[in-house]
């Protein structure tokens, strides 16, 4: 009963915050509502007995994505106006879009809830620290080494993204792009 | 008593739902990242509920993988939303145009 509670309490918390993250017009409103997704779905973990799991999902998610996240908005000063949608038909696609999917989403909770009833397994090592790493050093090693690789070539693209271009003549492409288009809708906006 | 399976489910069908709607509906760069995070989310939830009702570690596992893949995507999308506002002081997605035509 108490996990129950627990759960219809954190899944209206979830969804009303990740309704508020695609509200909001600011960033950073976005950014703090996304903190309260991840929140809400490491309590909803622990009542699912994944500890590690919630663990896990503060610490990176909520801690060390989200920071950065933050930082880059406060970073790049963004002026608060919303952007014009200059792309009306989106907003009939996004709508379909997502029709489609929660259709799809009460279709799977009608078929899971008629399907017969699987017994719960209640093996109480499952989700365990322990439990997680003799798998993970055992019987997953080599996606885990994948892993490590994949995050090291990300930390490399993000170092080299991010420095200045060392080729001027391509910012000088850019710049002369720019500086051409600006040409070219003047006399749009005179008329 | 516990939730139901279905109800992990539908949770993380809404869930993924309105992360989806959020990408089409973003014209902000952080924004439609932000929003492939829910997704990413939503789906670590369907993992952990059937880890949980099979009593196997393995989705659990894969919530880490998917973590870490998070965590690479953040380090390089970051990197070309900054990359891209230096060129255009801008990080509406509209304004990504110069290999139009």
């Amino acid at each position: 009963m108490a996990s129950s509670v627990l759960f219809f309490l954190f899944a209206g918390l979830a969804i009303a915050c990740a309704i508020s993250t695609v509200y909001h017009k600011n960033p950073l409103y976005s950014a703090i509502s996304l903190i309260g997704v991840f929140l809400s779905l490491s309590c909803i973990y622990v009542t699912l007995a994944a500890p590690f799991i919630a663990a896990v999902q503060v610490l990176i998610y909520a801690g060390a994505i989200m920071v950065l996240v933050v930082f880059v908005i406060m970073l790049l000063n963004l002026d608060e106006k919303d952007p014009v949608n200059r792309l009306g038909y989106l907003y009939a696609v996004g709508g379909g879009l997502g029709v489609i999917l929660l259709v799809q989403t009460f279709f799977i909770f009608y078929a899971v809830s008629k399907s017969p009833v699987h017994a719960v397994k209640t093996d109480e090592t499952v989700g365990k620290t322990l439990n997680l790493g003799s798998a993970m050093y055992t019987e997953y090693l080599l996606p885990v080494e994948i892993v490590g690789v994949l995050l090291m070539m990300a930390v490399i693209g993000g170092v080299i993204l991010a420095r200045r271009l060392s080729q001027p003549q391509l910012e000088l492409v850019v710049e002369e792009e720019l500086e051409e288009r600006i040409v070219e809708e003047k006399p749009l906006v005179d008329l | 008593m516990e939730p139901s399976l279905a109800t992990y489910l539908a949770l993380s069908g809404i869930l993924f739902t309105i992360g989806a709607v959020g990408v089409i509906f973003k014209r902000n760069a952080i924004g439609m990242f932000m929003c492939i995070e829910l997704m990413l989310n939503a789906v670590n939830l369907t993992f952990v509920a059937f880890s949980r009702y099979y009593a196997d570690v393995t989705g659990q596992l894969f919530v880490f993988m998917v973590m870490s893949v998070a965590a690479a995507e953040a380090a390089v999308g970051l990197g070309i939303i900054i990359a891209f506002f230096r060129n255009r002081i801008s990080v509406d997605v509209d304004d990504a145009s110069i290999l139009k035509n």
